[in-house]
């Protein structure tokens, strides 16, 4: 893995001019019949070409992804009417009604448990898939095309599936519950799992790592491969266990991805909002809520308040992840 | 190791070795059926949800409420009648925004991932991290951002603005993974070809681009199928549109009414747009672990 970084600088470094192409980049007069150009036209041919190839992404960037920042964090001190008209300038009052909300608190103390529970299990049952599916047996290529279901989906048809699923009355994870003697009776008040709060969390939060299972292990088997054969090799012929293998060798090398599969799923979690949305609509009330889906209940009356919860989870998402790149040293991890 | 042919090869050398001076022949042999046996378990649990997707859609509506893991009878109306209530019109509007997506991710991001990986300029780093910052911002966190730009641009059809928001959020995974696939191609190929009189760009066009191929389909194909399956930012900026014009997610989400939820026809929707893209992953599966190898190294 480190040639090929090394590997990159060094092509890089192969410095011939930069395809300037005069008729673009240099007057007209400056460019000779021979297509040469003159040092300044080139220097500025130069200086111009990265806009060229890489400026279309800055542009589609700015315009998709940064801007919408900007809106957001305008629209957020503005008074807005529930269909969209500006009604003035709002200062910090949006920010005022979103702290007075009631559900708030709950909401914010459910977004940190989803994200932390979500994420912890996913990376600890992804460690063992990537062991599992790094291993060499008959037919693992199909039983990898198995595991990347739900990465192929879409989060939001997992997640009617499981509504569907559990289903007070005729779902199938009901009905097979009840074949196995865990639950008494179809459609009682114990099947109706989306019903209650808790026992609806806990069937989203299974859901949502359902859904992060398939990227994390592949970015865990990804990790894997890069670790040299040789290692093992050595550590075998030292006589060490496979635990110790595990514990000395696998785990340290798998580090930066696992720090990156964490990351990103960090990222994800945080702001899932399909799952909640699909199962519970985040209610009764805002009782199954996480910021994501709150602030889209909000935003069909309150579009100022929506504005100012988004920057607050914004400026959350930003927190957490230079807080984790900061426990984990990502830096030095990284080079 | 590079990431074009980052494969299993280490591990295979590792298996070499143990079954060289490893336990005898018959343990490793009951190893690998234990192993194989989990795999396969582990492999239906994620295989049953989306079984049980197709056995829903294939149920006949007065088996829908009949507890039992098999319906009765087997039928195929729920796809005849979403079919002709104009279902190919979602399953259009999808193909557009997928497509369009697709289109302007690979325009933009072929430019800046070969260029990345060829030159060093100033403002590079700066770029690469940009890209990378941008993994941190989601459709979902900043829909009312999105929301109020894209009104205020007043495109003639929300086709226009999801095709837009979703080159966007997947350009950053696009720019990565060919950024890794072209830094792991020697440009001392491209060089060779320009000694035999090929200009740069045709260096580029006939050397390096068929070389990164495998990268390039599967940037695609993420992108491809990213755009095909988001459902919030769809959900938003079709407000409005005609039922029969709205993509495939958000179609399947007018089953669900207040009180009741049209189960049989929304999962011959679902079934209908889920297939292709599982068949379009299983396409790039053996790349993607390539692919994420060479994306976490930078």
């Amino acid at each position: 893995m480190t040639d090929q970084l090394t590997g990159g600088s060094s092509t890089g470094a192969v410095d011939s001019p930069a395809p300037s192409r005069p008729s673009d980049n240099a007057p007209a007069g400056a460019a000779g019949p021979s297509g040469r150009t003159g040092p300044l036209a080139r220097r500025i041919g130069q200086s111009l070409s990265p806009l060229l190839w890489v400026g279309p992404a800055v542009a589609l960037i700015a315009v998709v992804v940064l801007w919408p920042v900007v809106v957001m964090v305008h629209t957020s001190i503005q008074h807005i009417s529930p269909d969209g008209f500006v009604l003035g300038s709002a200062g910090g009052g949006n920010y005022g009604d979103l702290f007075s909300e009631p559900a708030l608190k709950g909401v914010l103390i459910r977004t940190v448990i989803w994200t932390v529970a979500v994420v912890v299990v996913t990376m600890v049952l992804s460690l063992a898939a990537a062991q599992l599916f790094n291993q060499r047996f008959p037919g693992r290529r199909v039983a990898r095309w198995a595991l990347i279901m739900p990465w192929a989906a879409s989060v939001m048809m997992t997640a009617l599936i499981f509504r569907w699923s559990l289903n007070a009355s005729s779902g199938v994870i009901n009905v097979f519950l009840r074949d196995v003697g865990l639950l008494h009776r179809l459609g009682t008040n114990q099947a109706d799992w989306l019903g209650r709060p808790t026992a609806a969390l806990v069937w989203m939060m299974g859901v949502a790592v359902f859904v992060s299972l398939p990227f994390s292990t592949y970015a865990l088997l990804a990790g894997l491969q890069t670790i040299p054969a040789e290692l093992y090799e050595a550590a075998r012929v030292d006589g060490a266990g496979t635990w110790r293998i595990y514990r000395s060798i696998t785990l340290p090398l798998l580090r930066p991805a696992i720090i990156v599969a964490t990351l990103i799923n960090v990222i994800n979690v945080f702001n899932s909002f399909p799952i909640i949305w699909e199962m519970t609509r985040g209610g009764p009330g805002y009782s199954t809520s996480t910021t994501t889906p709150f602030m889209f209940i909000l935003k069909q009356s309150y579009i100022g308040e929506s504005a100012a919860m988004s920057v607050l989870n914004f400026g959350l998402v930003i927190v957490v992840v230079l807080l984790f790149l900061r426990l984990t040293r990502w830096k030095e991890q990284m080079g | 190791m590079t990431a074009v042919t980052a494969d299993t090869t280490p591990k295979r050398g590792a298996d070499h070795h143990r079954r060289a001076a490893g336990p005898p022949r018959s343990t490793t042999r009951g190893r690998t059926i234990l192993l194989a046996f989990a795999a396969y378990v582990i492999a239906m649990l994620f295989v049953l949800p989306y079984a049980e997707m197709v056995i829903t859609a294939l149920r006949p509506p007065r088996e829908l409420n009949r507890p039992g893991y098999l319906p009765q009878h087997w039928n195929f109306s729920n796809f005849t009648t979403i079919w002709k209530t104009g279902f190919g019109g979602n399953l259009g509007a999808s193909l557009k925004i997928a497509a369009g997506a697709t289109v302007l991710v690979l325009l933009v991001s072929l430019p800046a991932g070969y260029y990345t990986a060829r030159r060093r300029f100033r403002g590079r780093t700066l770029f690469l991290l940009l890209v990378l910052a941008t993994q941190m911002f989601q459709p979902a966190a900043m829909l009312v951002g999105i929301q109020r730009e894209f009104i205020s641009f007043k495109l003639p059809s929300p086709v226009f603005s999801l095709i837009l928001v979703n080159a966007g959020f997947n350009l950053a995974f696009a720019v990565w993974i060919l950024n890794a696939y072209f830094s792991s191609i020697p440009a001392e190929l491209e060089e060779a070809a320009m000694v035999d009189g090929t200009s740069r760009l045709g260096a580029m066009w006939r050397i390096t681009f068929p070389l990164a191929l495998p990268g390039i389909v599967t940037a695609l194909i993420f992108t491809f199928i990213g755009a095909w399956n988001e459902f919030i930012v769809a959900l938003t900026l079709t407000l409005g549109v005609s039922n029969t014009q709205t993509p495939l997610t958000v179609a399947i989400n007018s089953y669900i009414g207040q009180y009741s939820v049209d189960w049989g026809h929304l999962f011959a929707g679902a079934v209908i747009a889920t297939l292709p893209v599982i068949v379009l992953f299983a396409i790039i599966e053996k790349h993607v672990v390539s692919g994420l190898t060479a994306g976490s190294i930078k």
